[in-house]
């Protein structure tokens, strides 16, 4: 990646209490019209509560709205904001400058997604592989068909699955992984976790169908437990953890 | 890869920073694993000198009586070493053992499949592997 850098020199038009202030470095990249990405340099002022994306707001607000950044809800909940930031994949909303402890921020597309434009990405491939995997319950009779209306679960049985239940498919754990690195078949820990999300379901009788989409060359048996998807997490998913646990079903250790 | 698919190709892959030992174990699993599959061929070619005779099977012995040779059946110990210890490590967590259980995720979110059995795992097979090679160095050099 080129990194041809472009300071601004101007300051934020509005004034501003923060005395401390970080260069921010924003990836730049038009796949129609670029060979390559571009950095462009932007020295904003920051308060102990800034996000990252608060500060590449202040940039579109102050300097080149033409920046391209897809971003929602701004608290951790719909994983929009998923970036390179400093070389780690994390939620823009959800990172704090100051937790950074650097002077410099540097922001990036999430790696193995494709780029549309600057920060944004596409997301197609991680939704098509989501869907792969059937994340829904699977039985022969319905909820509403039912006379209890409702299908009831004990507190443990809500626990084998609750966590997994949290991934607001932001894409941070397939963009950690060293196997989506390199393998455009992987499935990919997101939908991995998933699986076992509707696996372990005590409501679910999907699981022999499930089991079988991803018990093939490029689904789980690619997964080296390196880990990463799980420390990059902004739910506490723990990927990691729900595809060892799927193993264990495809190994005869769990029924 | 291609910019299309912006994907970090095997430069990322082998990056073994920024995501703590877990991938520096990752890491040195793959290098160690090359290595010794490097070690099987340069062994058999070995071994294949005894067609030469003595002489040959001789000669190429040799080679290993060398400072090189010492610190190159060295290393191949500590690949050995490295590679066993993580990999029964690896072996275990492909079975569900020491990953954790699923628990309702309380911030700041630790993750229960990277926690300290796994990581003195690593610890462990680093050790391990750093003492058979000091051992191994100590007896090619003793004397």
């Amino acid at each position: 990646m080129a990194q041809v850098s472009h300071i601004a020199d101007e300051q934020a038009s509005t004034p501003v209490s923060s005395s401390k202030s970080i260069t921010l470095r924003i990836a730049r990249y038009n796949p129609e019209h670029d060979d390559s990405s571009q950095f462009m340099e932007f020295t904003i002022p920051y308060e102990r509560w800034t996000t990252v994306l608060e500060a590449i707001l202040e940039v579109k607000k102050h300097f080149d709205h033409s920046v391209a950044v897809r971003y929602s809800c701004r608290q951790a909940t719909c994983g929009s904001c998923g970036m390179m930031i400093n070389g780690k994949p994390r939620l823009a909303c959800f990172t704090k400058i100051s937790e950074l402890k650097s002077d410099v921020v540097t922001v990036e597309p999430m790696n193995n997604f494709p780029i549309i434009r600057d920060l944004a990405v596409k997301f197609e491939r991680l939704f098509d592989t989501h869907h792969k995997i059937k994340p829904y319950l699977i039985r022969d009779d319905a909820e509403l068909e039912s006379d209890e209306k409702e299908f009831l679960q004990s507190p443990e049985e809500v626990e084998q699955y609750i966590q997994f239940a949290n991934c607001i498919k932001c894409g941070l754990c397939n963009s950690a992984c060293p196997t989506m690195a390199t393998d455009s078949s992987f499935v990919g820990p997101q939908a991995l976790a998933q699986a076992y999300r509707y696996v372990a379901d005590s409501r679910d009788k999907g699981k022999d169908s499930r089991l079988k989409i991803i018990d093939e060359s490029h689904g789980i048996w690619r997964c080296h437990f390196a880990g990463s998807c799980s420390q990059v997490c902004p739910k506490g998913v723990d990927p990691a953890m729900g595809i060892q646990l799927l193993r264990g079903y495809l190994l005869g250790f769990r029924g | 890869m291609t910019q299309d698919e912006h994907k970090e190709g095997i430069k990322g892959m082998a990056n073994p920073s920024r995501y703590g030992i877990e991938r520096v174990a990752y890491w040195l699993m793959r290098l160690s694993g090359l290595g010794l599959l490097a070690y099987f061929v340069a062994h058999i070619y070995e071994t294949s000198t005894i067609l030469r005779g003595q002489v040959g099977w001789d000669e190429f012995l040799e080679l290993t009586q060398t400072t090189e040779g010492h610190l190159f059946l060295a290393i191949v110990i500590a690949m050995c070493v490295f590679h066993t210890v993580n990999g029964i490590r690896v072996m275990l967590g492909h079975g569900g053992v020491g990953v954790g259980k699923p628990a309702r995720p309380d911030y700041p979110y630790d993750p229960a499949s990277q926690n300290y059995r796994h990581k003195i795992g690593i610890y462990s097979a680093i050790v391990l592997a750093a003492i058979a090679m000091m051992y191994g160095l100590a007896v090619m050099f003793g004397e």
